[in-house]
């Protein structure tokens, strides 16, 4: 189920928040009415997910400078050391958080990943990519989404779906989603903005939309992101798993 | 570490099909698009119109029927025009953000007041989108006088009238006085002229403006001016008063070549002269000559309405002689500047001529024109009958039987000539033409009288076209324009002239004549452009119509700037 929020006036919630199965990340400060949308969602329920304050770089704009999945967490290199501990301190144990000395410092921009596969930057170095490959544990793939290098920007993934830039071709979504083995689907947040990676955020059964996106949008995002049930993660894992198993 | 991107872009050159969005707001399945809206949801969503006014004023003038083109002009526009459009879309709010694509009107009934007009407009919206909407715009058609209408209806367009009066059977120093002023430019300032029976009135907007008329007036003319005004409105807190001034001018009513008998009075305080005289010219004061003894005296205005008198007869009075014989009198007491010479003539009448002998001997001031077998104008005392008191004080036996007043020419105009020049007029209106007659029928009484009085007026002019025609002199002080077809008059005489198109040998038989009038020098004539022409009321099709008619050109009565002036 697919929830509408705002952060301190803003749709683009996916700029201030990171969301993964296992964690969810918000800035420190500022509007705690957009903490408590998350933490009302995610904390004493089944399965519970940590929603943890925290800044990086003295920034706010923590969901374009780092990017996580359920593993694990990169931050950039201008995250500061104090910053850095208390994510290491904050987060679940099995999370490995990790900084990257990258060229690219706005990780969230430049990675969109899911549990098991991620979209890089073109120009992204090499070890960044061997780095992420390690501590998220997916397979790497350089692309680009409708022509923008901004994978992270444009486009959003679960572990059930994937949500893309609009002007992304059909031949392009086929692509993708056999490289995520997930549907992909093209559509838009926030009244029709096309800037998916910055409107929402998603894990595997539950998404934080930006307050502009419409009910078409968010019937989209329920549909593509399989929200409806909000069935236990836990059997859609196996499931995964299992399709996974077969295919490999 | 990259995996390989199966199918990946590098291999193959993709096929590029576009995915379908869902309308953001509608869901509907649509191409992407930069709104990512579809059409519909757009529309609702932005309203190019939006800066655009849907309905609007438009001032029309029932006074004059026009349109008021802001911020101040007025224009004529049919319904439907082209030109009312360009009016509507000109005095449309918002729509300079958009690009017009068509505009058109939408049929109104014409008494309901309403213009509508159907608009298409485009207007980009977000990056790259453009929409293009239909609507349509009512303008209420509001009532509201022009200035001019305004000024009409108050009657306040002008502050002061000059009336100029003559009481005279003829107009010919009107149309001789209207020359002047166009020639001095007197009536640039004019809001507008009025022409009644005995005169013209002119209107002013400010009283200096009338003041110089009246001034100009009394340096040519021998008058006596009277001025009243009115109170128009007034303001105590402010001292201050408007009023309407009006100046009545009235002319000496005695014209050049009128026979007058003068007051006993009058005739002492002039050299003695005799008291029968003839005005030899008027100019600011009354030129009088003694036909007899060829004295020549000068009456003021003042010493005229001291005394005033009245002319015995007047030029249509005139009779034709025929100069039989003249014999210069050497004794004439005639100074030697004098235009005139004195001289014994034996003349008899044209209607005498070869029917009897009747024949006079007459003293005339006119030696130095004269010569035998001349045609000469003159009153003919013996069959006249004056109802004057002051020639009923004359000593009837000293009274001569003749006076000769001018040389004729008119046996050498039996055949009328196209003229080669025509003359300026001012744009007159007649007092017939008053707004609140205008549009009853005439009686045919007023009517006939209208004829009448236009017979009367074409007599005048032609009259008075002859006189400059025979008068260097007066020629002098006018602007004379040449004709429009003047070169095909030219034309037509160099071939009559040469023979090569004799058109009728009866016509010939003045041509010459040694006294034939020469025509005016072309080197006089203006080039007519120069010349303002705005109407030609005289352009008459009738072909019958005298050729004086046409040498005529309207000067148009306006101020120093090009508006419309208004006349009333």
């Amino acid at each position: 189920m697919a929830i509408r929020t705002q952060f301190e006036n803003s749709s683009d919630v996916g700029v201030f928040s990171i969301l993964t199965n296992s964690y969810c990340v918000v800035p420190i400060g500022g509007s705690e009415n957009f903490y408590s949308t998350f933490e009302a969602e995610l904390v004493d329920t089944e399965p519970e997910v940590p929603v943890i304050h925290a800044s990086i770089a003295g920034c706010r704009v923590l969901g374009s400078l780092a990017v996580g999945n359920s593993r694990g967490l990169l931050v950039p290199s201008t995250t500061t050391d104090q910053e850095l501990q208390h994510l290491r301190n904050s987060l679940p144990d099995k999370v490995v958080v990790q900084r990257v000395e990258e060229r690219l410092s706005a990780l969230g921009n430049c990675v969109a990943c899911n549990d098991y596969v991620a979209l890089v930057h073109p120009e992204m170095d090499r070890e960044t990519e061997e780095i992420i490959h390690d501590v998220l544990g997916v397979d790497i793939f350089r692309e680009t989404v409708a022509g923008s290098a901004l994978v992270g920007t444009y486009a959003t993934f679960s572990n059930n779906g994937g949500l893309v830039h609009p002007h992304v071709t059909v031949e392009e979504m086929d692509q993708l989603a056999s490289l995520f083995q997930v549907p992909i689907t093209a559509g838009t947040v926030n009244r029709g903005s096309d800037m998916i990676g910055a409107g929402v955020v998603v894990n595997d059964w539950i998404a934080f939309a930006g307050i502009d996106t419409t009910a078409p949008e968010i019937s989209v995002i329920d549909d593509i992101f399989k929200l409806q049930g909000t069935a236990p993660s836990s059997m859609i894992e196996e499931m995964r798993g299992a399709l996974i198993d077969s295919l490999a | 570490m990259a995996h390989q991107v199966p199918g990946g872009s590098m291999d193959i050159l993709p096929t590029n099909t576009v995915a379908t969005i869902g309308c953001c707001l509608c869901g509907a399945s649509i191409p992407p698009n930069p709104a990512n809206m579809c059409v519909t949801c757009l529309r609702t969503k932005v309203d190019i119109s939006e800066g655009v006014c849907k309905s609007s004023f438009i001032f029309w003038c029932k006074g004059c029927e026009r349109y008021l083109a802001p911020p101040d002009r007025w224009v004529f526009a049919e319904l439907e025009s082209r030109e009312l459009l360009a009016l509507c879309l000109r005095s449309l709010k918002g729509l300079s953000k958009v690009k017009l694509v068509d505009a058109g009107f939408i049929w109104t009934e014409p008494h309901s007041k309403r213009l509508r007009v159907q608009l298409t407009i485009q207007k980009e919206v977000f990056n790259g989108a453009i929409l293009q909407q239909t609507f349509e715009v009512v303008y209420v058609v509001q009532n509201q006088f022009c200035n001019d209408c305004h000024a009409m209806e108050a009657e306040q367009s002008w502050t002061t009238s000059v009336q100029v009066r003559q009481k005279v059977a003829h107009k010919r120093t009107f149309l001789q006085l209207e020359q002047l002023i166009l020639k001095h430019k007197i009536h640039l300032n004019t809001v507008g002229i009025k022409e009644y029976p005995d005169g013209l009135d002119f209107y002013y907007k400010t009283q200096s403006a009338g003041t110089k008329l009246v001034e100009f007036l009394s340096a040519r003319v021998p008058v006596r001016t009277t001025m009243a005004k009115k109170l128009i409105s007034q303001d105590d807190s402010n001292n201050t008063y408007k009023y309407k001034f009006t100046v009545a001018v009235e002319i000496v009513p005695i014209c050049r070549d009128d026979l007058v008998a003068l007051p006993r009075k009058t005739a002492a305080r002039h050299g003695n002269i005799t008291p029968l005289v003839l005005c030899s010219k008027v100019a600011s004061v009354l030129h009088i000559v003694d036909p007899l003894t060829a004295q020549h005296e000068e009456i003021t205005s003042v010493a005229f309405w001291k005394t005033p008198f009245r002319s015995l007869a007047t030029r249509s009075d005139l009779t034709e002689f025929i100069v039989l014989d003249i014999e210069p009198l050497d004794y004439s007491e005639a100074e030697a500047g004098s235009k005139f010479s004195l001289a014994d003539a034996q003349v008899s009448r044209i209607s005498d001529f070869g029917v009897n002998d009747i024949t006079f001997n007459v003293t005339t001031h006119l030696g130095h024109l004269l010569q035998a077998g001349d045609h000469v104008l003159g009153y003919d005392l013996v069959n006249s009958n004056f109802n004057d008191v002051n020639f009923d004080k004359l000593d009837a036996s000293s009274l001569p039987e003749i006076v000769l007043v001018r040389k004729s020419y008119r046996h050498t105009r039996r055949k009328r000539k196209r003229r080669t020049w025509k003359l300026q007029e001012l744009a007159k209106i007649s007092y017939h033409e008053e707004p609140n007659t205008a549009g009853k029928r005439k009686s045919a009484a007023a009517s006939r009288r209208l004829r009448t009085e236009a017979e009367q007026a074409e007599r005048d002019r032609e009259v008075f076209l002859r006189d400059i025609e025979e008068d260097p002199e007066l020629r002098a002080e006018i602007n004379l324009y040449r004709a429009d077809d003047y070169a095909e008059i030219l034309r037509e005489r160099e071939l009559r002239a040469s023979g090569a198109a004799p058109m009728d040998p009866a016509d010939d038989d003045d041509d010459d004549a040694s006294d034939e009038l020469e025509d005016i020098p072309i080197e006089d004539l203006l080039d007519p452009m120069e010349a303002v022409t705005i109407d030609d009321p005289t352009a008459d099709p009738d072909p019958d119509a005298p050729p004086g008619r046409h040498s005529v050109d309207i000067v148009p009565v306006a101020g120093p700037s090009d508006e419309p002036s208004v006349l009333f």
